[in-house]
């Protein structure tokens, strides 16, 4: 089956310091993603992700492994025409304006790859920025040079997009819009690597997630594989009862304006307790029953280890 | 076309730096104050006011490469604008090609300033236009692109401040080296003898590029000499800027 990605077996030691000291920062990484997927790499902070990731875009040199784009190697200039990159919390020429750059950009790759300066416009209503076009980069918010980065990494509409925590610095308003880019991508056919230490970005939109810890994949498949769909339990938010009277059905936990949190962990405690929140004729205000998500997996296995 | 972008958007870059134009200014002064040295002195005004304008235009020009070559590369790496670029189907000696190009064809925009000034200050005591000047300016030219490539070559691995004293060094020690040479022939034979005659033999002679003298005394210069100084700058600048390359292909950008 022909791949997007594949790595085999990275290893980096990184030599640091004034008197270098030897850290092992990737240990035998292995993973593949498949044309057309979303494949999430997670984990905490200095795990590794940024250094695989670097190494898969020919900035660092793994001391050992291999790595192959499309069934090339990974720094023959074909391989890098099907990639585009956004860096971790990613900075430009400040002396550009935004189209500008994208400009500077197009003329990287080769003329057959014919970017035209409409695309440039697009790109940048694409990402939100096209009332911001002709601003320096140097006034651009965090926020706005994700942005731009995104467009960047974009430019020559390449077959699969390298995005380094791509939602970091981003709004909440922010990073829906750009979740819905990733997922555009996707249903363009193109193939998504991205990296993030914030899972609730990634379990909504990913097919399948590598977890990284301490420079070692842990665990990898489909989302559906990894969590568990079983309700954990489920949490009413009610009032008009007193908190005592609930210790029966699981662990109320009093909350402001006379609400009470109920966490319920058996099923079939939820029905008796709507029933006597009804003969009370006191309220449900809500009713959320809790699935795995994979930050209780994360926690889990971190804890583990 | 991908080298030229690059060099492009470094003089784009380049040219915006303040410290350009303070030594552009510092560089007129130096030039106009040579007329004030000429008052003072008896003999041929004409040729002190050639001479502090050409080592003048040697000195800054090479400055400026120094200051700004040595930031070059090194600010690309460490504001993270590399990751974006290189990430980019592009060979790495591309880059620093291109890094390299954008940076000298600031300083030729440096040097015809600075020229203009001078030529026209010569012009207001000869009242002829003396083109045998632009003569030594070329080789001052070829000077400044080996220059650049030291400076490049530094700033692949080291610090702007290190790299410009390393840098400055190589200019300084390349304008003495002949005064190496005077004192190797006093030396007695011996190991001594030896060992700076084999540090003589690799270290640059940019003296070389200084027709200062015969220029400006209207002594004659055998063609052979102008070719011989142009093929020596333009082999040594491959040859360093070729070490450059050698170092940052192999380097990580962590
Ligand atoms: N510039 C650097 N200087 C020192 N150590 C670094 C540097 N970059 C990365 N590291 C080390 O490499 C490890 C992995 O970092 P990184 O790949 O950036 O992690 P992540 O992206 O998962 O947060 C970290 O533990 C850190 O100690
Ligand atoms: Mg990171």
């Amino acid at each position: 089956m022909e791949t997007a990605l594949k790595t085999e077996n990275l290893h980096k030691t990184f030599k640091l310091g004034f008197i270098p000291k030897k850290k092992a920062v990737l240990k035998g990484i292995s993973f593949s993603v498949i044309p057309g997927e979303i494949f999430g790499y997670l984990g905490p902070n200095g795990a590794g992700k940024t250094t695989t990731l670097k190494c898969v875009t020919g900035l660092i040199f793994p001391d050992k492994g291999n790595i192959d784009i499309f069934g090339r190697p990974h720094l023959s200039l074909e391989a890098k025409e099907k990639i585009g990159f956004l860096p971790e919390n990613p900075y430009f020429y400040d002396y550009l304006t935004a189209r500008e750059f994208l400009r500077f950009c197009s003329q990287l790759f080769p003329k057959k790859t014919k970017i035209k300066s409409p695309r440039i416009l697009e790109l940048l209503s694409l990402v939100g920025l096209k009332e911001v076009a002709d601003l320096p980069l140097r006034k651009f918010s965090k926020g706005m040079l994700q942005r731009a980065g995104f467009a960047q990494a974009l430019i020559h509409d390449p077959e699969m997009v390298i995005l380094d925590e791509p939602l970091g610095g981003l709004d909440p308003i922010g990073r829906k819009e750009l979740r819905d880019i990733i997922v555009r991508l996707k249903e363009e056919g193109k193939t998504v690597l991205l990296s993030s230490h914030i899972l609730q970005d990634i379990e909504m939109i990913c097919d399948r997630v590598a977890i990284i810890l301490n420079g070692e994949i842990i665990n990898q498949g489909s989302l559906q594989d990894l969590i568990s769909q079983k309700v954990l339990f489920t949490e009413i938010v009610l009032s008009g009862v007193e908190p005592q009277e609930l210790t029966a059905f699981g662990e109320p936990l009093s909350t402001f304006g006379g609400r009470t949190l109920l966490k319920i962990f058996e099923e079939d405690k939820i029905d008796n307790v709507l029933r006597l929140i009804h003969s009370r004729e006191a309220k449900v205000h809500s009713l959320v029953p809790r699935t795995e998500t994979l930050e209780d997996l994360f926690v889990g296995i971190v804890k583990n280890t | 076309m991908k080298i030229k972008a690059i060099a492009l958007n470094t003089f784009k870059e380049a040219i915006r730096d303040r410290v350009l134009y303070l030594l552009l200014f510092f560089a007129a002064v130096c030039i106009i104050f040579s007329r004030l040295l000429a008052l003072l002195t008896v003999g041929d005004r004409v040729k002190i006011i050639k001479d502090v304008g050409l080592s003048s235009l040697s000195f800054f020009g090479a400055l400026m490469a120094i200051i700004i070559g040595t930031q070059l590369v090194y600010k690309e790496i460490d504001k993270k604008t590399v990751f974006s670029l290189l990430s980019k189907p592009i060979h790495r000696f591309q880059f620093l090609l291109g890094k390299f190009l954008g940076l000298v064809l600031t300083l030729f925009i440096m040097m015809v300033l600075m020229s203009v000034i001078f030529l026209v200050l010569v012009f207001f005591h000869t009242f002829t236009l003396e083109w045998n000047l632009l003569a030594a300016i070329y080789f001052i030219f070829i000077e400044y692109l080996l220059v650049t490539a030291v400076a490049v070559l530094f700033s692949c691995f080291s610090t702007p401040i290190l790299s410009s004293i390393f840098s400055l060094s190589f200019y300084l020690i390349g304008h003495l080296s002949w005064g190496l040479e005077t004192l190797i022939n006093k030396m007695s034979p011996g190991l001594g003898k030896t060992l700076f005659r084999i540090l003589y033999h690799f270290l640059p002679d940019l003296q070389n590029f200084n027709f200062k003298t015969e220029i400006v005394h209207h002594i004659p210069v055998p063609a052979k000499l102008y070719i011989f100084s142009t093929v020596y700058g333009l082999f040594y600048t491959f040859f360093i800027l070729t070490l450059a390359v050698w170092i940052f292909r192999r380097r990580d950008f962590i």
